[in-house]
């Protein structure tokens, strides 16, 4: 039938007009065809993103036995106990403090892998680049083998320098140590990567110039670099805050939160509580406390990233 | 007097003309020390692991210089190789991994085709809510989704828990946002008269994806496999959350739960089963670095 309209106005009008029609009718087509072709997206996005994130939410609303509904309860449970308040400050510290010191090395990192001639550079991305590859549960098994208290090999090596042995993961305060060190050696790698894709893009000239004008180094990077890396700073600090903060693997795998709690995360905790508890409504309140977070860093991202959409 | 000459000739001159090259070679150096440091930071626990994996079970509980491997062995590797649980192990892994990126790219590429070059009534809501999933993390999502299978498998009778399969559907809520945010990405610097030209001569919007949009935009393609692949054979929580039995579990999760037991760590074995899991990642990474980098950079930031 489209066929028919298509060639009847072929034959009554101007090719051009035919044109124009025939087009309408492919955009009204395209629009069905586009729809068709986002349909699986779409399920999946509703069905197990969108769903599951509410459903999360009516979860939590609910008695251990998932019976009754109790409003607030869960809440009001989690803030009049201690453990909570230790979760919430570790995540924070935890998260804060990963991110600062992956930012600082991948910066330090990125320019001196900047610095050397290109030929060379592969060769340096390459091995700076292997921790993120190896998947992280596979690398924290390595770390936890290098923190063993008693046959391993940091406290053999801090032995031959008369260092006596450190609890790595047994101590509270090494433990938190031990998490945020792990966690800065596999996420520096996606820092390093991104500033170099930023270092890169900043046009030779300016830096000339800047020599030009007597610029040393310390006001080549003020006034050079950092405005001209400046979103994607913000964009890769904000984009690892997120995965920080939801990270899991490491803590899990290094301590399993302990000792004594201290080095549990949202992340980590809410496992602990809904699966190995069974107090799946407990456990959906305690990752639910991640949304805020998350929501604020998504926010700037997304204005970040619209910005740069609107740029182009 | 003197002071005054030497602020205003002595070093502006010198930096200027007498040790430019001077400066920059030590630059150099200084740069090629600190990238060693950092480059054995990043090296030492894959390198361990490796030390680790060649030595027997007495070597690794002597009190020896853990640093290197005086009796290598490859007892460890023949145990593993031969043992049929990691075999199982290593199967589902790469079974799992395989079908979710053939799945994610079945989903993914029309949808990032469409949302590239149709634009329909909510495209563009519909790339930020593509963007957002992105964002949710799986640590978020890991009680909601357990408790649905779990009803579905009450309700229908139909087990999901427990399965390696339930994984094939719930790892694409990781790897379809990424890969479709990437690919929107590519396609969008496709030039328009590309496809403009091949609809008028006639071509469907299929056509035109398979004809024209995968071959150009191969690269990025290839960049989201390999990302939807590592992302799948990585993963820790889900399988550690959906199942149980030995012969269900995937890689990491198997090697965490069996290989451990009790108190006793096994760390011939452990130290070679996370080599062994930390390998296809690492290979593909070896032949596909410079996609690897591409996806990563384009991935993250790019709209």
């Amino acid at each position: 039938m489209v066929d028919a309209v298509i060639g009847e106005n072929t034959v009554a009008r101007p090719r051009r007009a035919a044109g124009r029609k025939g087009l309408r009718h492919a955009l009204k087509r395209k629009s069905t065809a586009a729809f068709l072709m986002t349909l699986p997206l779409i399920l999946l996005i509703v069905l197990l993103v969108v769903y599951p994130a509410l459903y999360s939410v009516h979860l939590a609303t609910l008695n251990k036995s998932m019976q009754r509904f109790v409003g607030l309860g869960n809440f009001e449970f989690l803030f009049k106990r201690d453990t909570f308040w230790l979760v919430v400050k570790q995540s924070c510290i935890f998260a804060i403090t990963a991110v600062v010191f992956k930012a600082l090395i991948g910066f330090i990192v990125a320019h001196f892998v900047h610095n050397i001639p290109a030929k060379g550079q592969r060769k340096w991305r390459g091995m700076l680049l292997v921790p993120w590859v190896i998947p992280p549960a596979m690398s924290t098994l390595a770390w936890l083998w290098l923190f063993d208290p008693s046959y391993s090999a940091f406290n053999y090596t801090l032995a031959f320098f008369g260092i006596g042995p450190i609890p790595w993961t047994g101590d509270a305060a090494w433990a938190r140590f031990s998490v945020i060190l792990v966690n800065v050696w596999y996420g520096a790698p996606f820092f390093m990567i991104m500033y170099l894709a930023a270092l890169k893009s900043v046009p030779e000239q300016l830096y000339e110039a800047a020599a030009i004008d007597g610029a040393n180094w310390w006001q080549r990077i003020w006034y050079v670099t950092l405005p001209m890396m400046r979103n994607i700073i913000a964009i890769t600090t904000l984009f690892s805050l997120i995965v920080t903060f939801a990270n899991f693997d490491i803590v899990r795998i290094l301590t399993a939160g302990g000792p004594l709690d201290k080095t549990h995360i949202f992340a980590t905790w809410a496992f602990r509580v809904g699966i190995e508890g069974s107090d799946i409504p407990l456990g959906a309140s305690v990752s639910l406390f991640m949304v805020p977070i998350l929501a604020v860093a998504a926010i700037f991202i997304l204005r970040d990233v619209s910005k740069r959409g609107n740029e182009s | 007097m003197s002071t005054l000459t030497i602020d205003k000739a002595g070093p502006t001159r010198n930096v200027k003309y007498g040790s430019m090259s001077r400066d920059r070679a030590w630059a150099l150096r200084w740069s090629y020390f600190f990238l060693t440091l950092f480059a054995i930071f990043s090296l030492v626990p894959p390198l361990y692991m490796l030390i680790t994996s060649l030595k027997g079970s007495a070597e690794i509980s002597a009190a020896t210089n853990p640093w290197w491997v005086f009796h290598p062995t490859l007892e460890n590797y023949v145990g593993l190789l031969t043992s049929n649980q990691f075999m199982r192990f290593f199967f589902n892994s790469a079974m799992v991994s395989i079908v979710v990126v053939i799945i994610t790219m079945l989903i993914s590429i029309p949808a990032a085709f469409a949302l590239s070059r149709m634009k329909f009534w909510g495209s563009a809501t519909l790339a930020t809510g593509v963007f957002l999933t992105y964002l949710v993390p799986d640590s978020l999502l890991f009680i909601p989704l357990f408790k649905m299978f779990a009803l579905i498998g009450d309700v229908t009778g139909i087990q999901l828990i427990n399965r390696w399969y339930v994984l094939l559907l719930i790892y694409p809520t990781l790897t379809v946002p990424f890969c479709t945010w990437i690919m929107i990405g590519y396609f969008a610097s496709i030039p328009k008269e590309l496809d403009e030209a091949a609809i008028i001569d006639g071509a469907s919007w299929l056509q035109t994806l398979i004809r024209i949009f995968i071959p150009v935009a191969l690269p990025g393609l290839i960049a989201a496999t390999i990302f939807a692949f590592t992302v799948s054979w990585a993963q820790f929580l889900y399988p550690l959350v959906f199942t149980t039995s030995t012969d269900q579990l995937v890689l990491p999760v198997g090697i965490v739960t069996s290989l451990i037991k009790g108190d006793v760590f096994n760390w011939g074995q452990i130290m070679t089963g996370a080599l062994l899991g930390a390998a296809p990642p690492l290979i593909i990474y070896a032949f596909l670095m410079d996609y690897y980098i591409a996806g990563l950079t384009a991935g993250a930031t790019k709209g």
